[in-house]
């Protein structure tokens, strides 16, 4: 008998994930460990993980991982790149750590150029702290703090953040994906390695965002939770490439 | 030998499944439940109900979000 | 080497990149922004990071992350962008990382004003960020102390694994005097740092975490410090004494207030007074061992801060139950005081005496 699924080398073998049933992140881990087999670059991975449910990734992922405070991600591993060039550096994020708290830090990173690669995951809620509205939360969309769903009148619009750096100069590749269906799985994972070979060719930054589900804080069943990123969430985030500068960057450095 | 005529394994590891049920809504074939018993997490975790529809497309793995599932060939 | 005829602020920068310092990351803030423009024109050369950030605390987080791969770095600011870097500098302690931080002090509170004060004092001893954590701090009192110490932080932070202070003001930044800088450093050369994150290559992975969610773990690393600081209070506490093998009256000051604080005690030799000056250099740990040994022959301390009486406290805390008088005489919000005027402070405490 051949076991056709691998482990991946750089996941940690047999530890249960505190992630709560149906969580996405575990789904993306493993996307991150497998391409980074795929590409030979865990020897000399350096990933950041945020505050936020992530935050223990290091029981998982079994290559080099620094916390980070929240939302200062891109700052540190702009720190780490910029002191170790060698290094294939990773900031793993979730929305309010990168789009809330941590934006100015991810606008000039993205701005700066600076060759790293941010996996965002979007779950349009903050996890951790137990269900709050994020900046990503959807319109109408009901969270501890906006009980009565989120109102643009006092609660402003969802913010495309992942829109917003692929339109700078230095920002060589943005996608967002979805890991709620195997189809956006497979997605995910290519745009993954989409991601870490932008990297490894030195063309800048790149970022990549994961629609997510959430089942816990949406108070959805996992089933139910994938539904709802598939119907209601590709709504307000279109998945897709939304810059591929590649092909500029590699004539730019000719 | 054709693909079809292969047979295929599917294995949960019982105890690292927490039953979110994704592997079950995305396997096209059933093979895989819910298991009415409970495991030392305390969930109903899945399993293969009907292992030899199994035709190892992987979606199961894929979906999976506790590397809970392997699927062996032969 | 010959002298060099150097500002405060550049002596810094070239002293930082002559310990090996090999990245600096901070942000444009008034009295220090030499610091950061020396190091924009001459880090580069000596083969390593200049970054100007979005905001000091993107600095501090870029930090975060050389120190983390084990390069040496620094980064500067003054009161209000240190304010921002105190989230960073807890990080930092309890990490464990060494990294040097330079703090040009202004006055304050808010924006406050750019001219001299030390009204930092209890940010930079205590702690400043959240958590229990200190952080060494050093004060120089000449420029050619700053190119000094600043080769000392680095040392002590690599030593002892922690982020260490440097205080000045814009009067330390900004006075030039002549300096005799010490040889490079290669940092190729320095002691092997085996914690850094340098990616696992053929050996285990490891992880740098700043979240210990088990209460006894987190008392342990707690404790831990603590055993840190105390080695460091025992090995590593400095001070300066300036005319004291007679004195029977003590002034306390540091930085610039000790440099007026030795005009004023010249003027006060010259009426007859016994007045000699005890200048800690490291603020934290603080040189309590020999105040507590002067207070058994003599009694009358007197504290000269650009503050509303900060180190002062911890001049009262070393000598309690030593049944001696303390006095304290401070000008805070960026008033520098004048020799004249602490000699004056210095004769109405002594009549007393």
């Amino acid at each position: 008998m051949e076991l056709l699924n691998k482990w991946p080398k750089y996941y940690k073998k047999d530890v249960i994930s505190h992630y709560c049933p149906g969580c996405g992140h575990g789904i993306v881990h493993r996307l991150v460990a497998e391409v980074l087999e795929e590409l030979d670059l865990g020897r000399k991975a350096y990933l950041v993980c945020p505050a936020g449910c992530a935050v223990l990734a290091y029981h998982y992922f079994d290559f080099d991982v620094i916390e980070s405070a929240h939302g200062r991600g891109t700052a540190i591993a702009t720190g780490a790149k910029r002191a170790r060039p060698e290094l294939f550096v990773i900031s793993y994020q979730g929305d309010g750590d990168l789009s809330a708290i941590g934006t100015a830090e991810t606008i000039h990173s993205a701005n700066r150029g600076e060759n790293i690669c941010v996996i965002f995951i979007n779950n349009a809620v903050y996890g951790m702290t137990g269900g709050q509205m994020a900046p990503t939360s959807v319109i109408g969309q009901s969270t501890m703090t906006s009980p009565e769903g989120r109102n643009p009148e006092v609660d402003g619009y969802p913010l495309h953040i992942t829109d917003v750096v692929a339109s700078f100069p230095g920002v060589a590749y943005a996608e967002r994906t979805s890991v709620a269906t195997p189809a956006g799985i497979r997605k995910t994972r290519k745009a993954i390695r989409q991601a870490f070979e932008t990297q490894v060719e030195g063309l800048g930054y790149s970022i990549v965002e994961v629609l997510s589900p959430c089942p816990t804080n949406w108070k959805m069943d996992p089933v139910t939770a994938c539904r709802w990123v598939e119907e209601e969430m590709v709504k307000e985030y279109k998945p897709g490439v939304l810059t591929d500068k590649r092909e500029e960057k590699r004539k730019e450095k000719g | 030998m054709s693909k079809k005529d292969k047979v295929f394994t599917v294995q949960v590891r019982r105890d690292f499944c927490k039953g979110c049920g994704l592997c079950v809504e995305y396997c096209k074939k059933e093979v895989l439940q819910v298991s009415p018993r409970l495991n030392r997490l305390g969930y109903n975790p899945a399993e293969a109900a009907n292992p030899e529809a199994c035709i190892g497309c992987l979606v199961c793995t894929q979906v999976c979000p506790d590397l809970a599932i392997e699927v062996y060939s032969g | 080497m010959d002298k060099v005829f150097i500002s405060g602020n550049h002596c810094i920068a070239e002293a930082a990149i002559r310990a090996g310092c090999r990245c600096y990351f901070g942000y444009p803030i008034t009295p220090q922004n030499e610091l950061g423009e020396y190091m924009a024109a001459h880090m580069r050369r000596a083969g390593g990071v200049f970054l100007q950030s979005e905001s000091e605390t993107a600095a501090i987080n870029m930090v975060i992350g050389a120190a983390s791969v084990g390069t040496r770095v620094m980064t500067s600011s003054s009161s209000p962008g240190v304010s921002l870097k105190q989230e960073g500098l807890s990080f930092l302690a309890g990490f464990e990382f060494p990294a040097v931080i330079v703090n040009m002090m202004r006055g304050g509170p808010g924006l406050g004003n750019i001219a001299p004060a030390q009204g930092d004092y209890f940010q930079s001893t205590r702690g400043g960020g959240h958590g229990d954590y200190r952080t060494p701090v050093l004060a120089p009192a000449s420029v050619q102390e700053l190119a000094d110490l600043t080769v000392k932080a680095f040392a002590l932070a690599d030593a002892y694994r922690t982020p260490v202070m440097l205080v000045g003001d814009g009067m330390m930044g900004q006075m030039k005097e002549p300096v005799t800088f010490p040889e490079p450093i290669d940092p190729e050369t320095l002691p092997a740092k085996p914690w850094a994150l340098k990616g696992r290559g053929d050996g285990p992975s490891r992880y740098q975490a700043s979240l210990i969610l088990d209460g006894l773990e987190m008392e342990r690393h707690n404790w831990k410090l603590v055993r840190k600081y105390k080695v460091l209070a025992e090995q590593e506490t400095m001070y300066e004494s300036y005319m004291m093998d007679d004195a029977e009256f003590v002034v306390v000051a540091y930085g610039t207030t000790a440099r007026i604080a030795k005009g004023a005690i010249k003027r006060a030799r010259k009426d007859g007074l016994k007045v000699g000056l005890i200048r800690p250099i490291t603020l934290f740990p603080f040189p309590d061992k020999v105040l507590r040994e002067l207070a058994r022959s003599i009694r009358h301390f007197l504290v000269f801060e650009m503050s509303t009486g900060q180190m002062v406290e911890d001049v009262r805390l070393a000598l309690e139950n030593c049944g001696v008088e303390i006095n304290f005489h401070g000008r805070p919000g960026g008033v520098i005081p004048t020799p004249v005027e602490f000699s004056r402070v210095i004769h109405r405490y002594y009549r007393r005496m």
